[in-house]
């Protein structure tokens, strides 16, 4: 009888220093292979025995078939160890927990438009590579990403090679604060996605932290964008992933089971308490 | 002086309230069967009239209260009983809350009365009443009784530390005659076992914890900003067994924690829902720094040094203390 | 429906005893709690335990599963063990109504099999309330005390106990003493449901109402300003939870035994400062949302994610354990719309 709260055990093939403070882990079971599949926002149960579980957002996308990874900022104590890691270090992965970005049904065919702050990039990445991969059935595909500085650009890398290369992409990328060697857009996500001025036949999808997002909400209703169009992912302190332990929910929504994704529209029904 | 009654508490509170005093009053609130307290903020006079209650089931003890309170604007009555009053100067020792956002209403006490106590004996209770005659049950099933305060005293009270207020800035009530019973009796008797039956004792009354905390977050000596115990980067933060000699830790630490500052006010094992006599491990500290240092109260006066943490010349040898345990 | 007299009870509870665990009632030093039967052991009184049955099948902290690590390496250690067949004697209507809402929970996809384990391997023998306490409500969330579920359903009149096998696996057990049981009609089980109906309008608590109460009522009362009165006294202790037939809330964590990791969980209180408290914040900061999430959780979250059924069973156990009085009744009187409850 298999049991949910059991995990197995991965293996760390790769760990790649995105900026000061995070990393990116490779992950494959003992032999090889990818832990399990998931969908584009769904998250995993990693775990350090002795240290404790915490849940992350799956990074890559699921049209990857051969690992999974996770872009990890170091701020608690799993993730502190994780960060100390190396290659070959086995860790404990239980999931996939929640639910989706609604890549078959409201995605499909749209024009998208996804904003990212800082760490916020990470939950974005599996959907955004899972559209780029499926192309012909979505339409054009903006990211408007900012972070504190370039060195906390999470993924700049396949930013600047793979999709600034990719004809259906537009990338339009900002820092805090002016920097040198930094010739781009500068100044603070809401503000860039005002200025951008986007055409409002886009689906949104949202993630960053809590003040980034309230800011550009406001922007996004200002340029004539509905709470409908607008999905966003959260977090929430987990323990169990299978909506039982009873700590992350909002109202009678557990983040672990009926989240992370929610439509803007929905979350604004629940109470104010995330 | 007279004997205090809830109509003098009401009459009080709104004398207060109505003349600026105060502008909120910190007292016990009307429950659903008349023994069921709650310790309640009333912000005006019609709500205190209507919902204050005073009676001998309000063993609840405000001083900690006081820290929340008092962070707030304003200036708030409390309604503080003698052996309450120990609790409060103990917090002012320790500098947690400003007395100046206080109003203390000192009032006397007869000894409040153990609810299970009188469970246990009269069975289930739908509602009580109080007057000059004592105390009368309607219980569900054996018809109304009338019982003697005496008898179903709350453990504490039994062996009443005095019952004069040493702190208020009003006092009403009268101040009767005390004979308390030795506190000590039940922690000598503890003393006489043998080291296994002792461990057997506290093995038998501490497997029964469920760790719900309510002996610490009721302790007026537990002020701390964030418990060791509710701390996950302290290493021993634990909700739950995870041997069976971690649950006995949590009770041992907390008893350390508070030795020399415990007022002996009894609250810990008066909320217990185990019924763990806890209070016995904070008075076995209490007996033995009387023993090696002298009669000392904590929280009798504002300001005074206790023993563990008052350096003297002539304090007891550690190694002394030792032996005299040893006999 | 079969009886056996007060003193063949036990001869019942020996016999069974080579089959299964037999878990009673009994009082000892003012505490009523379940003990396993031996020969000698006396049944309480009354049957209500200071803590649930829920305890059985969701123990206050449990093994989930071993890890040996060396080196970069795991091992994954699964500790799980076939339950003992076990039987709990005496429990009370509200208490087995709590284990269908912890079914809910727990039996729901992905399955607990923790749970699912002891669930199966137990065998749920109730009794009618003839004398409930005074804070009992469980007829606000419509459970009858003259008449429990359960495996089987008994009552106890006189000097006899009537027994009523109501599931396969319930009247499996009573075949197996049914050399001690005799028959007999229904004529005074029919008179004691008559007189606990009685005892039932003497109840103070008799009245309360949830109807106010249920599924899809967030916005009507996430908001209301009572909260704030009602948890200004609470300490955040976890007493209501801990002694609550239906909380189940639980945390997860780990313990280097020296030889290795254990990892176990443990029940939580969503009461207590650190429930929601993650490295970069905490969605409910205050005790006022804390005290919000426990009551909004039993009276509105669980009914709307449950066909509309409350996860309180009216045991009254918080009512009497509360250190400061505060509980399910006076929120739910204080929050209701009026009438019924004033």
């Amino acid at each position: 009888m298999s049991e949910p709260l059991i995990p197995i055990v991965g293996v760390i093939t790769d760990v790649r220093i995105d900026t000061p403070d995070v990393k990116t882990f490779r992950v494959v079971t003992v032999d090889g292979k990818k832990a399990f599949e998931h969908k584009p926002g769904q998250c995993a149960m990693l775990s350090i025995p002795g240290i404790g579980e915490a849940m992350f957002s799956i990074t890559s996308s699921p049209t990857n078939t051969e690992f999974m990874e996770f872009s990890i900022k170091k701020c608690g104590c799993v993730t502190e160890w994780l960060h100390s890691a190396e290659v070959g270090q086995q860790i404990t992965i239980r999931g996939p927990y929640g639910n989706a970005f609604p890549v078959d049904t409201a995605f499909k065919g749209k024009d998208l438009l996804f904003v990212a702050g800082g760490i916020g990039l990470a939950p974005l990445r599996s959907v955004i590579n899972y559209v780029r991969h499926y192309k012909d059935q979505y339409g054009k595909i903006d990211v408007v990403y900012g972070s504190r500085s370039k060195e906390d650009l999470v993924d700049y890398n396949e930013i600047i090679e793979e999709w600034q290369n990719d004809p259906q992409v537009s990338v339009h990328l900002t820092i805090d604060r002016e920097q040198e060697g930094w010739d781009g857009h500068v100044g603070f996500v809401p503000n860039y996605v005002k200025e951008l001025n986007f055409t409002t036949d886009k689906t949104v999808v949202l993630c960053g932290p809590p003040i980034m997002i309230k800011f550009t909400l406001e922007g996004l209703k200002s340029l004539g964008f509905s709470q409908t169009q607008i999905f966003t992912t959260m977090e929430l302190k987990m323990k169990c992933g299978i909506g039982k332990c009873g700590r992350c929910n909002i109202g009678s929504k557990y983040v672990c089971k009926d989240g992370p994704v929610f439509r803007m529209d929905q979350l604004s029904e629940l109470p104010d308490e995330y | 002086m007279q004997k205090i009654t809830r109509e003098s508490l009401i009459q009080k509170g709104v004398e207060l309230l109505e003349n600026g005093t105060v502008d909120r009053i910190l007292g016990w609130g009307k429950g659903e069967f008349g023994y069921d307290i709650t310790p309640t903020v009333f912000y005006d006079k019609e709500s205190f009239s209507k919902n204050f209650e005073f009676s001998s089931f309000c063993g609840a003890n405000f001083s900690k209260y006081l820290l929340k309170e008092t962070r707030k604007g304003g200036k708030i009555l409390v309604f503080i009983k003698p052996c309450d009053s120990y609790s409060f100067n103990q917090l002012l020792t320790e500098h947690r809350f400003d007395k100046d956002k206080v109003y203390v209403v000192g009032i006397s006490c007869e000894g409040m009365a153990d609810v299970n106590k009188i469970k246990q004996k009269y069975g289930e209770i739908a509602s009580v009443k109080e007057d000059e005659n004592g105390i009368t049950i309607s219980t569900l099933y054996d018809g109304d009784k009338t019982i003697l305060l005496d008898e179903v005293l709350l453990e504490r009270c039994k062996v009443c530390k005095g019952k004069e207020c040493v702190y208020f800035d009003e006092f009403i009530g009268e101040v009767k005659e005390n004979n308390p019973q030795d506190r000590f009796e039940k922690v000598s008797a503890l003393e006489k076992m043998s080291a296994d039956e002792r461990f057997a004792f506290w093995q038998n009354e501490l497997s029964r914890c469920i760790r719900c905390n309510a002996c610490r977050d009721v302790c007026p000596a537990c002020t701390c900003e964030k418990c060791v115990f509710d701390n996950p980067n302290s290493g021993v933060e634990n909700k739950a067994i995870s041997d069976s000699f971690e649950e006995k830790m949590f009770h041992i630490i907390r008893a350390f924690h508070v030795a020399g500052r415990c007022t002996d006010c009894g609250e810990c094992s008066r909320v217990c829902p185990q019924g763990i006599p806890l209070h016995l491990l904070n008075r076995k500290f209490i007996k033995d720094i009387n023993g090696f240092y002298g009669e000392y109260q904590a929280g009798k006066e504002i300001g005074s040094r206790a023993p563990l943490v008052n350096y003297k010349k002539d304090d007891l040898e550690p190694s002394e203390a030792v032996k005299r345990e040893e006999e | 429906m079969k009886k056996c007299s007060k003193e063949n009870i036990y001869k019942v509870f020996n016999a069974l005893s080579s089959d299964y665990s037999v878990y009673v009632p009994v009082k000892e030093e003012n505490r009523t709690f379940y003990k396993k039967y031996f020969d000698g052991v006396v049944l309480a009184e009354n049957f209500k335990t200071d803590r649930s049955a829920k305890d059985f099948f969701f123990p206050q902290s449990e093994d989930l599963m071993k890890f040996k690590t060396q080196g970069k390496s795991i091992e994954i250690i699964d500790e799980r063990e076939e339950s003992e067949d076990f039987i709990i004697f005496g429990v009370p209507a509200c208490d087995e109504a709590s284990l269908r809402i912890l079914d809910r929970v727990f039996l729901a996809e992905p399955v607990d099999t923790y749970y699912q384990n002891k669930r199966e391997h137990g065998v749920i023998i109730t009794t009618a309330c003839s004398r409930p306490e005074a804070s009992c409500f469980c007829s606000t969330f419509d459970i009858d005390m003259a008449r429990p579920q359960g495996d089987i359903r008994t009552y106890k009149i006189g000097d006899y106990f009537y027994f009523e096998g109501l599931t396969d696996k319930g009247n499996k057990v009573l075949d197996k003493v049914n050399a001690l049981l005799e028959d007999v009609d229904q004529g005074e089980v029919e008179k004691e449901i008559e007189n606990i109906q009685k005892v039932k309008e003497k109840l103070p608590l008799k009245d309360l109402s949830v109807k106010d109460f249920g599924a899809d009522k967030t916005q009507e009362f996430f908001d209301r300003k009572e909260w704030a009165e009602l948890s200004n006294a609470c300490l955040g202790c976890g007493t209501c939870t801990f002694v609550c037939p239906t909380c189940q809330c639980y945390d997860i964590k780990d313990f280097n035994t020296g030889k290795g990791v254990q990892r176990y969980r443990c029940w939580d209180s969503c009461m207590y400062s650190d429930f929601t408290k993650m490295a970069h914040g905490n969605s409910r900061n205050s005790q006022m949302e804390r005290f919000r999430q426990r009551f909004m959780h039993k009276l509105v979250y669980f009914p709307t994610n449950n066909d509309g059924v409350f996860s309180c069973v009216g045991c009254g156990r918080c009512v009497s354990k509360c250190p400061i009085s505060m509980n399910i009744v006076k929120v739910i009187k204080t929050l209701s719309k009026g009438g019924e409850n004033e």
